[in-house]
């Protein structure tokens, strides 16, 4: 097993696939020539030349249409927004047209697309930078969401993401592009739509994924400290959701927490909340807590966005509350 | 003129084209009637008026051209090969339509004959047909996209955004703008910076044109000039074909922002009458022959919505067929 960045892991990750289909390229906002805004595509220009390897122009709009025109006559881009602040400027292209067009064909027009890039807080940026657009992407059906949290579980969902015939959503984060995992060094592909327990316990579940995990994995290990042990479980997927891995955990320890870094107003949490409280209402000993970011636009100043986001501090508290201690 | 030998074009293609325009004709004013018998709802845009331009230049493309348009496009549906059985069927939201009644007026679609819909967002087709200009380069063919867009879509930034990609990139896209001068209620001259909307191309340093949008064969004359130096050397074209559409926006809309003079000018010029005149001057149709073609379109018409009204609705379990392709 190597031990690699998480931008070389999907970058690994779209080399492998473009030397094995000539049908995928790559085009985004200085993927070619700069290698890439966080350098995730390092080296794609030089291996595959420019029919491969696209710098847009600064339309995310109208190079997310692009792409959907070359995939409805057989292409499969994948498409870089290098944020999906920007990315939002597609929406339109993204929910009215990758997401309805197979639907609103009949069937007759596949959309094999992936929208990939860095979503929700880096550090310091600032309002239109900071924001988490799980909850709205998750709401429209036709496209598929993944959020992965570690290097090898996006290399392989992001291989099964380009394999597959329908728009993907790809969620990554600016903070664990430069974050090492072990990858194995040959193929492997992971299930769109299948979780993983992270770290196994018995006394609550907690949820989390992308960059939340992490904060999750923090507050496991606080708890574990003072003789908690949490169940954390990355649902990698949020759209589908792997709502059985939730549930039979929820069935053991009877307690949950979902961090997301989303708002929390309508937010993925709490629709997994809503999901848990229908399925496990007799397995469950508390109402589920939920820790999102503020419901404010993100502050620039430093101590003001760590008010704002899901903490390891916020996390302990929430299990507390669920179990009942101080 | 009288001479036959002196005539430009073949015989029967002239008759073919100018049954073709009555063709659309007769199926939108059937479109029309069924509306207003209560046999379909939704919204329903007519193409009555503007028969010149969809039949020119659907004449001077081949099948492997791809065509997409906005949600005016019942009759370039049908011109572009599929069968008015399934556009009205469609219309009806019965199983035979041509995408089995998910789609209904504004999502005509068709894979077979490379037809990309039928889209509700004005200008939201235009990216998207960049990207199969882009496709058709990508694979280094001959063949063409055309593009169909209104006066209103011309305000929309994903307009300019995919003239820039397409003039960067030199995609083989006919961008073609009917202009029927109103933008729904609204007059585009109230609302838009220019005249003519062909000098939209200036910005971009593309090739453009304008067309009378009346007279079918200077738009088949014109289009298979551009068509045929596109095929050579890809690079885009902005066309704009000045036309009219006698009817409301919509079949709701009365269309009172408009003097009765002014709908009878483009009336005194009307694209079916104008042909028929040039058939019977030059002796390629008489008058009586006109009057037996026009009947035997209607009897057509009887059993194309005979056909519609017997096709079956949709079974409720279709409803979550094509979310998804496997």
């Amino acid at each position: 097993m190597a031990l690699i960045q998480f931008r070389e892991a999907i970058g690994q990750a779209m080399a492998e696939e473009m030397a094995r289909d000539d049908r995928i390229f790559l085009m985004g906002e200085e993927v070619a020539q700069y290698n890439g805004a966080y350098k995730v595509s390092k080296g794609l220009l030089e291996q595959f030349g420019p029919r491969r390897v696209w710098d847009s122009p600064i339309s995310e709009a109208g190079f997310a249409g692009l792409g959907i025109g070359a995939a409805m006559v057989g292409l499969r881009p994948i498409i870089e927004m290098m944020t999906w602040n920007f990315g939002i400027q597609g929406f339109d292209q993204i929910v009215n047209h990758a997401a309805k067009m197979c639907y609103m064909s009949g069937g007759q027009f596949n959309v094999p697309i992936v929208f990939r890039g860095p979503n929700g807080a880096a550090h310091m940026l600032g309002s239109q930078h900071s924001q988490s657009f799980d909850a709205m992407l998750t709401n429209v059906p036709g496209m598929k969401v993944i959020s992965p949290s570690t290097p090898y579980d996006a290399k392989g969902l992001l291989k099964s993401a380009i394999r597959d015939n329908n728009p993907v959503i790809f969620l990554e984060s600016e903070m664990m592009y430069g974050m090492k995992g072990e990858v194995p060094e040959g193929e492997y592909l992971i299930p769109i739509g299948v979780g993983d327990i992270k770290r196994a316990g018995e006394h609550v579940t907690i949820i989390a994924w992308n960059k939340m995990l992490h904060v999750a994995m923090a507050a496991a290990e606080q708890l574990a400290e003072a003789g908690i042990s949490a169940e954390v479980l990355d649902p990698r997927t949020l759209q589908p959701l792997d709502e059985d891995l939730i549930f039979n955990s929820v069935r053991k320890t009877h307690r949950l927490v979902i961090v997301d870094e989303g708002w929390d107003f309508a937010a993925t949490s709490a629709q997994i909340s809503d999901r848990v409280q229908k399925e496990c209402f007799d397995d469950l000993d508390a109402p589920v807590a939920r820790v999102n970011s503020l419901f404010v636009p993100m502050p620039y100043a430093e101590d003001l966005e760590h008010a704002v986001l899901p903490t390891a501090e916020r996390v302990v508290a929430a299990v507390k509350e669920v179990m009942y201690v101080d | 003129m009288a001479a036959e030998s002196k005539l430009k074009y073949d015989r029967d293609f002239l008759i073919s084209v100018y049954k073709d325009m009555l063709f659309g004709r007769r199926f939108e004013e059937r479109v029309n009637q069924a509306y207003q018998k209560g046999k379909f709802a939704g919204f329903c845009h007519l193409h009555i008026g503007q028969e010149a331009v969809c039949i020119g230049v659907q004449r001077s493309l081949r099948p492997s051209d791809y065509m997409i348009s906005g949600y005016r496009s019942h009759t370039q549906a049908i011109a572009k090969g599929i069968d008015a059985k399934a556009v009205l069927s469609e219309l009806f939201g019965k199983s035979d339509g041509c995408v089995r009644g998910k789609g209904g007026s504004m999502h005509m679609f068709s894979k077979e004959h490379r037809f990309l819909g039928g889209h509700g967002i004005v200008g939201g087709q235009t990216p998207i047909a960049a990207g199969v200009g882009f496709a058709i380069k990508y694979d280094k063919a001959d063949d063409v996209m055309v593009c169909y867009l209104g006066d209103g879509a011309c305000n929309q930034g994903q307009f300019f955004e995919a003239l820039n990609m397409a003039a960067a990139w030199d995609l083989p896209v006919l961008y073609i703008i009917e202009n029927n001068q109103y933008g729904m209620g609204t007059d585009f001259r109230r609302v838009t910076s220019v005249e003519s909307l062909a000098k939209r191309a200036l910005a971009f340093d593309i090739d453009n044109s304008q067309v009378d949008g009346m007279d079918v064969l200077k738009v088949y004359d014109h289009v298979s000039s551009i068509v045929s130096k596109m095929r050579k050397k890809p690079k885009p074209h902005l066309l704009e074909a000045h036309t009219y559409r006698y009817r409301g926006h919509s079949v709701s809309d009365p269309g009172s922002y408009r003097t009765k003079d002014e709908v009878a000018q483009f009336q005194a010029r009307d694209p079916i009458t104008t042909l028929g005149d040039y058939l019977k001057k030059h002796k390629v149709a008489t008058e009586d022959e006109l009057k037996s073609w026009d009947r035997e379109i209607k009897d057509q018409m009887t059993e194309i919505e005979a056909f519609a009204d017997a096709s079956p609705k949709p079974d409720v379990s279709e409803l979550w067929d094509h979310v998804f392709v496997d």
